[in-house]
């Protein structure tokens, strides 16, 4: 360690603050398992329209409600539909929506924290109580009152669901950069004559990346659990469109929860496997980000 | 002596309870007026807690005073807008207490000594990097010191970066609080050395603000005694290390230890702590703590008068010295 560590110094550019949290992350076990589980996953829902002979919503007549084989390797649905096809479709749907919601709900939390925390006081006490209000909705309720208004198709529920999680993340934003306003080079920056934009984004956002980026992973998990949910009570992604969420509404009926285990354990599984895999990755880069751990 | 660069009149600066609370106002700076002159440097000395920084941040404007003129070369600063103000920063910096602080973790030295350059937009890269490099140079740091981050450098080179970044925009003016008083002892002399010369080769003009009276008396042409936000009395440095007028200059002078340990010294002990600016003493501010202070003390707040040419005190007792 001491020997890489004093090749560092020597060298002419040596590693930012980001470049070694990095390092840290690689040599994290669980986070390294989660990247691959993820990115194989991801890979495999982008890319299955090139290597899979069926598309999620073509029928096939003679394999209706038919287990595993080789043909259709998860076996198929009620009408026909394979089942494999229709979980990569979903898979792709839940991680587009996911990524979409949780990258609006930081760009609204970043905003509306900077605002609260450079603004002065009567704006902060304004915009503040405002989150609390947002907070205190009991969020299924306001997630169903927001889903029947917006409806139902993907970018209803990118909307819902970045609605309602930017006040947690707008908080800790607001937090970090109240801290960070008084801290000595920030008033130098002021001294130089820094205006906002100047503050915000050349030492706001670069002091807020290791909240914003462990917020963006445990939060795409969340996103893919609640479009799940919304999908579930049928308000996110109606179907015939495919989705992990409405994938597991049929297990409602008793019969193909009983008799057809294939057709909601495959999504199901695919669900917990990828939400696990994303709370380890970012696990790992909070303790990455962790300026304590910079001590070992 | 040369013309006054820089006058503060009737500075003030209460903090006000938060909107929800009914705190009482703390009154960290009550009236205060001073002149510095071109390439003078001026000592800011008094215990913890007397408003020394903030004073300094005041008359830089990074914290708003609540009252009072702030001229530069005859521009009030303090009735600037905020754009206006923004311009006006160029000539005059900041060198911050705490070097471990005052340096951001995320940026390399490079860009910690462009940003200036880059916020007032001056020059285009490669003059940035220039006039940085030059800045290095002139606190004796290394080129190659450019593309490193701040936690590769040790407590003395972090200072002498803070030094660099306030030189880069090439300020008339330096407000350096407590430079050195976060360094190693050994360390200390290099940065007030380096302070010193560059003070003297590009003619700056100075607010040094310390509680270390030795580094005062080597570095200033003036002191002003500050206790409780009032100024309690004002003198070039010599007179003041050798007639020091106010009860709380000989108090404070007499706690400066002395290197001889046969020297008997009549230590004159200042009882309590320095009250509280919340709530502050009436008349004269010292006058609690003070060992000759009278009943009539408490009746009025004693003006800063000349006592000769340049020396001013705030004290009634014209019979102590």
């Amino acid at each position: 360690m001491t020997i890489t560590a004093s090749v560092g110094t020597a060298r002419p550019r040596t590693k930012g603050p980001l470049r070694r949290a990095l390092d840290r992350f690689t040599e994290n076990g669980a986070a390294r398992a989660g990247l691959l589980i993820v990115i194989p996953i991801l890979v495999a829902v982008s890319t299955y329209h090139l290597w899979w002979p069926f598309g999620p919503n073509a029928i096939d007549l003679r394999a209706i409600n038919k287990g595993p084989s080789a043909i259709h390797w998860l076996g198929s649905d009620g009408v026909g539909r394979d089942v494999m096809a229709r979980l990569l479709q979903g898979g792709r749907i839940s991680m587009l929506v996911a990524v979409c919601s949780v990258a609006i709900s930081i760009v609204i939390g970043f905003l509306v924290g900077a605002v609260a925390s450079f603004g002065g006081r009567v704006v902060d006490g304004t915009v503040m109580r405002f989150v609390d209000l947002a907070m205190t909705l009991p969020p299924v309720i306001f997630l169903l009152v927001l889903a029947s208004i917006a409806g139902t198709g993907i970018a209803p529920t990118i909307l819902v669901i970045s609605l309602l999680s930017w006040p947690v993340l707008s908080r800790m934003v607001r937090a970090r950069l109240l801290e960070l306003r008084e801290r000595d080079f920030v008033v130098a920056a002021r001294g130089m004559g820094a205006g906002l934009s100047h503050l915000l984004f050349r030492h706001g956002l670069p002091n807020c990346i290791d909240i914003l980026v462990v917020y963006a992973t445990l939060q795409i998990a969340n996103a893919i659990l609640l479009e799940a949910g919304l999908s579930f009570l049928g308000l996110g992604i109606a179907p015939p469109e495919a989705s992990w969420g409405n994938m597991l509404n049929l297990a409602r009926s008793t019969v193909v929860l009983e008799q057809y285990p294939w057709q909601w354990m495959f999504p199901g599984a695919a669900l917990v496997l990828t939400v696990l895999a994303i709370n380890f990755i970012g696990d790992g880069l909070r303790d990455a980000f962790d300026p304590r751990s910079d001590l070992n | 002596m040369a013309a006054t660069f820089l006058s503060v009149r009737h500075l003030t600066k209460h903090f006000a309870p938060n909107a929800f609370s009914r705190g009482p106002v703390v009154r960290a700076l009550e009236d205060i007026s001073f002149d510095i002159a071109r390439g003078q440097v001026v000592g800011l000395v008094g215990e913890s807690g007397s408003g020394k920084t903030t004073l300094g941040r005041s008359v830089l404007r990074l914290i708003e005073p609540t009252s009072g003129e702030i001229s530069f070369n005859g521009v009030d600063i303090a009735k600037l807008s905020a754009s206006q103000l923004r311009r006006q920063r160029c000539g005059m910096q900041y060198i911050f207490q705490d070097p471990f602080a005052s340096l951001s973790p995320r940026m390399t030295i490079g860009q910690i000594l462009t940003e200036g350059l880059d916020i007032q937009g001056i020059g285009n890269r490669s003059e940035r990097r220039a006039k940085a490099e030059k800045a290095l140079a002139a606190v004796e740091l290394p080129v190659d010191a450019y593309d490193r981050y701040a936690h590769e450098f040790s407590g003395g080179q972090r200072q002498r970066i803070g030094i660099a970044r306030a030189l880069t925009l090439e300020p008339e003016f330096i407000v350096a609080d407590e430079p050195v008083s976060a360094l190693d002892v050994s360390i200390q002399a290099q940065v007030i050395n380096l302070l010193r010369d560059l003070q003297v080769r590009l003619g700056l003009t100075m607010l040094f603000i310390s509680h270390d009276l030795a580094v005062v008396e080597y570095i200033c042409d003036t002191v002003i005694v500050l206790y409780l936000g009032r100024i309690m009395e004002v003198a070039p440095a010599a007179e003041l290390y050798a007639w020091p007028q106010h009860p709380y200059t000989r108090a404070l002078l007499s706690a400066v230890p002395s290197l001889d340990p046969m020297a008997k010294q009549d230590r004159q002990m200042l009882k309590g702590d320095i009250p509280s600016p919340a709530n502050p003493p009436s008349g004269c501010v010292f006058r609690t703590r003070c060992p000759v202070a009278l009943a009539a003390c408490a009746g009025v707040v004693p003006p800063l008068r000349a006592t000769s040419d340049g020396h001013l005190k705030a004290c009634i007792r014209d019979d102590i010295s």
